[in-house]
């Protein structure tokens, strides 16, 4: 039976399925830290509605004892954004990958983020298409080989959180499939944000791209490669948190400051304001070596989103007109009456 | 209203009036001398008149072709008699010429003897040169088969409207009124209904509103007084015989869009629209974002995927998703559709046809995207298609093509075209009280036993449930991959995989036992010939029907509207003539889908060149066809 909101658990929200991803893939912490979400977020499965388009990351749904739409390859955002048109109140969040995201769902996704339509959009970054055994995709480094690209892919990457924002979202988020503490943080984040609210998790594929994203998510290297980033704080990092991040006026660029070198001082380090667009652009083209990969919100302006503007436009008319009558839209103009 | 009074025109004794049954009158000029508008003003009055008739807007491709081309020339055709009037008709009766391109393209098209009205003003060196003319026809024996009232309309419109104080080119613009003004004159049609039009047109521009208006009269006093030769007459066409009732003019993409909000008015749904422009479908779109108050939703998505995919996300979400598009974003919706078919979602999908393949003729009409409906999708994915057949019918078959996505959960297809979607003709106004609402069954609660499949069937319509996210004790997993038909969920099973295929094919052959028996639209249930046909030729085989059965030959009129699946009777009912002929605008589509379900032996009779069949080409074929049937009886 159906239990009251405060009283379910991350039982209640997954799914008899058996999960078929591949022992060890990032994608099962991902289900496991919604699954243990959901209930914080006050959330029911009756109204919660998980949209995919194709790929592994989008089976997500079918582990998920809510509603499901596992829809075709890159389309996910326009069905998404029908299913928040019909029924605004439904939470509705959007699973896709690097590829289908990106890739053949690329002008979907931007269109999405534009508009602002209110879903929750979580972008499996795993740079590489699982599904379909292993080629490179849109975010995959210069020089990847895989299976289309035994000599090493040729084309440049793009970087997701940059693209949204280029996109007009509203907010852009980051988080990884292995960090379990700061994943539900961002989460929660991107559930309360009142519009189009983007996540890119960097997702480990341990069969096709395994340790990709090493040379900032390996425990040894993590807080000296990573920048979790809080509106109001300084944007400090490293394991002796004496790393910063400085704007030099020169270059117009974002530095890496020493606390304690060069007459730098906590003070000196910027200070996070997920307010502002500029800021984020800037730090969404950051990576390692020579800066670290920022994490956290980097952006965060709420507007009006399209499917409550969209209601209200209806309203409106509606309120005008009064009750609907064809008989009468239809005799508007001229007619002729013949005897 | 006392200037009706005086506008309403008054026959006086030296009139000469010939009465003719019916006419057909061609606008042409160029895409700015604002055709499309004069023909459309001449169709109200002449609705208002009380005659039968049929239009066919005939635009150019190019929005703003170079002025004074022969492919900058916009033309709007219509046929009004005081008979039954079902097609914009053959050979104009009186073609209006604008300019020298005008008349070179339209020309040929006139009857012999037939009129032709010319703005000697616009035949100036540079438009006949650019026009392609190397000498001036005027002044050859080109038009010597027709009689031609030619004047210079663009001087006499400017002395019109010299007193309200327009630039040269804003004053030029009036042309059209006063040749609109001079053509109602000529056909005894009032002009009060104009005069009101302009007026709320031109409401906050008072001069240019005035001026328009006394164009309109100057070129109508124009014909009241000037000597337009000895053998001139003026036309009458009487009144049609109607049924009686109300009536108003309205294009296929009216009608439509009516119907599509009268049909979630029937079924008590909101209706999500999502739709990407493109011609001849844009106007659908246009129509139904002036529809809010009927619950009509309208998304113009980033392209025509993005468009079916919101639509079929509302249907997943409780609306009734709607889509439209022309041929080539039919083609790109088609993965989607197939998406609509396995999760079966209730979805209606209108493809308004164009000329093809690829970007083809898009201002041109065509009926070559049947295979594209019927077959036209990866795995064995069947769908419900219908057709429209009449600008009117549209409103009609909007509903009948809802209530079957609603009922068997299934997308439907629904074939218009540029024809009947730019088309106008006379509607008698449908009472929504004589339509049965539609049932809708959302599934509110768990059943009692077990968990809940989303694909359980009804046992009578082999329907699924519709279970709506926001439902508790519903909640529920869909998507392309196959379903288990026990239980709802993913199965890779191969022998489920037959049994979920048979279910689909099942489902959809079934629509055939709950749709009217397929009847004969003229003449008889059985005999030597029928003509068959779909879509928007109804008009030209229904008056070439009417007229070989006039001359006593043995031919009917089969139109089918419902092309998937057929009647029941169908097979049986064509298997009762001696000769079948299928007319379609396409290279044969129809008789290929008749002959793989029926092994009809039937005769193609197909046009592709962007125009509609004329009558005349039609009786030709039926002529030919009893002719031969009769010489092989007698061998
Ligand atoms: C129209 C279409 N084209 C191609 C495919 C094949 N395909 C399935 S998933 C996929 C790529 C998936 O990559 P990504 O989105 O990164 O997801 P991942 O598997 O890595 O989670 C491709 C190319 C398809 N299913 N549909
Ligand atoms: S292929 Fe990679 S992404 Fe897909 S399930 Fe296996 S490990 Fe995960
Ligand atoms: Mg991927």
């Amino acid at each position: 039976m159906n239990k009251p909101v405060g009283h379910l658990t991350a039982k209640d929200f997954a799914s008899d399925q058996e999960v078929r991803w591949c022992p060890g893939c990032g994608d099962y912490a991902i289900l496991k830290c919604m699954q243990r979400t959901l209930p914080e977020l006050g959330a029911t499965p009756a109204n919660t509605v998980f949209v995919s388009g194709i790929g592994c990351s989008s089976r997500f749904p079918y582990y998920m004892a809510t509603y499901g739409f596992h829809t075709i390859h890159g389309r996910a955002p326009a069905v998404a954004t029908g299913v928040k048109l019909a029924n605004p109140d439904l939470d509705v969040w959007l699973i896709t990958g690097d590829g289908d995201g990106l890739s053949i769902g690329g002008n979907h996704l931007m269109h999405t983020l534009r508009r602002n339509v209110d879903l929750n959009i979580l972008l499996f970054n795993n740079e590489i298409y699982g599904l379909t055994k292993g080629q490179y995709s849109p975010t995959s480094r210069a020089g990847t080989r895989s299976p289309s690209t035994p000599y090493g892919s040729l084309d440049r990457p793009l970087d997701p959180a940059a693209f949204a924002l280029g996109s007009g979202a509203r907010f852009v988020a980051r988080t990884i499939d292995t960090a379990q503490k700061h994943m539900p943080e961002i989460f929660k984040r991107a559930h309360a944000h009142k519009g189009a609210s983007f996540v890119e998790i960097f997702q480990n594929c341990i069969v096709y791209n395994d340790g990709v994203f090493n040379d900032f998510t390996e425990k040894s290297v993590l807080a000296d490669r990573t920048l979790n980033v809080r509106h109001g704080e300084p944007m400090i990092f490293g394991k002796n948190r004496d790393k910063g991040l400085v704007f030099d006026q020169k270059t117009f660029k974002l530095k890496v400051a020493t606390i304690g070198e060069d007459g730098i001082s906590e003070s000196d380090i910027l200070v996070h304001d997920e307010t502002n667009s500029t800021l984020a652009h800037l730090l969404a083209t950051l990576s390692p070596p020579d800066f670290p990969m920022v994490i956290g919100v980097i952006y965060c302006a709420p507007s009006s989103s399209y499917e409550r503007d969209m209601t209200a436009q209806m309203e409106a008319v509606k309120a005008e007109h009064g009750a609907p009558d064809i008989n009468a839209y239809l005799r508007r103009g001229y007619t002729w009456t013949v005897e | 209203m006392k200037d009706d009074e005086q506008i309403m025109d008054t026959f006086n004794s030296t009139d000469r009036l010939e009465a003719l049954d019916s006419v057909v009158v061609r606008f042409a000029g160029d895409s700015g001398d604002g055709m499309q508008l004069t023909g459309s003003q001449f169709t109200t009055s002449t609705a208002l008149a009380g005659n039968d008739l049929s239009t066919f807007p005939d635009f150019p491709a190019e929005i703003r072709a170079p002025a004074g081309t022969t492919f900058g020339v916009s033309a709007f055709q219509i046929n009004f008699g005081s008979d039954t009037v079902l097609t914009a008709g053959d050979d104009p009766d009186v073609l209006v010429a604008m300019n020298p391109a005008a008349l070179k393209v339209n020309l040929e098209t006139v009857r012999e003897g037939g009129m032709v009205v010319i703005d000697t003003g616009a035949f100036s060196t540079r438009n006949l040169q650019k026009a392609g003319f190397d000498t001036n026809p005027l002044e050859t024996p080109l038009l010597d088969p027709y009689r031609v009232l030619k004047f210079d309309i663009s001087k006499l419109t400017l002395e019109s409207v010299k007193d309200f104080g327009l630039s040269n080119k804003e004053a030029l613009r009036c042309k059209n009124m006063w040749t609109l003004g001079l053509m109602l004159w000529m056909f005894s049609r009032p002009r009060a209904a104009v005069i009101k039009w302009l007026e709320t047109k031109f409401a906050k521009v008072p001069n240019i509103r005035d001026a328009n208006i006394a164009a309109l009269n100057a070129g109508h006093a124009f014909g009241d007084t000037s000597e337009l030769g000895a053998s001139f007459k003026r036309y009458r066409v009487d009144r049609a015989q109607a049924q009686p009732g109300e009536y108003r003019t309205v294009t296929g993409s009216q009608s439509l869009a009516w119907g599509i909000a009268a049909a979630g008015q029937l079924a008590e749904l909101p209706i999500m629209f999502g739709s990407y422009p493109i011609t001849p479908a844009s106007p659908l779109l246009h129509e139904l974002s002036r529809m809010k108050e009927f619950g009509v939703m309208t998304f113009q998505a980033e392209d025509e995927i993005a468009a079916i995919c919101s639509a079929i996300g509302a249907s997943f979400a409780g609306s009734l998703g709607v889509t439209s598009s022309s041929g080539p974003g039919i083609a790109l919706k088609s993965e989607a559709l197939g998406l609509a078919i396995s999760t079966e979602l209730p979805l209606l999908v209108v493809n308004s046809q164009r000329g093809g393949p690829s970007t083809g003729l898009p201002t041109k009409t065509e009926q070559s995207d049947l295979y594209q409906a019927v077959y036209g999708r990866n795995g064995d994915a069947p769908l419900p298609v219908i057709a429209s057949s009449t600008p009117g019918d549209c409103f009609e078959v909007a509903i009948e093509a809802t209530r079957l996505a609603l009922k068997y959960m299934t997308p439907v297809m629904l074939l218009t075209d540029g024809y009947i979607a730019n088309a106008a003709e006379p509607w008698k106004l449908p009472d929504m009280a004589d339509f049965p609402s539609i049932a809708v069954k959302q599934k509110d609660r768990p059943d009692e036993d077990g968990p809940f499949n989303a694909y359980s069937r009804d046992p009578e319509t082999l329907a699924r449930p519709w279970a709506v996210p926001g439902t508790p004790g519903l909640e529920h997993r869909i998507g392309g991959i196959e379903k288990s038909t026990e239980t709802g969920h993913i199965s890779y099973d191969p022998a489920n995989h037959q049994r979920m295929s048979d279910l689909r094919a099942d489902k959809i052959n079934r629509i055939a036992q709950d749709i009217p028996e397929q009847s004969v639209a003229y003449g008889t249930d059985s005999g030597k010939l029928a003509v068959v046909g779909w879509g928007s030729t109804f008009g030209p085989i229904d008056q070439a029907v009417r007229r070989a059965r006039a001359e006593g030959l043995d031919v009917s009129h089969i139109h089918i509207r419902h092309i998937h699946p057929f009647p029941a009777n169908l097979g049986a009912l064509l298997a009762r003539y001696d000769r079948v002929i299928v007319a379609e605008m396409n290279m044969g589509q129809l008789i290929t889908v008749l002959r793989d379900r029926f092994l009809l032996d039937a005769r193609s009779v197909t046009k592709v060149s962007g125009q509609p069949f004329k009558i005349r080409e039609l009786l030709d074929v039926i002529h030919e066809e009893l002719n031969t049937a009769i010489s092989k009886a007698a061998e």
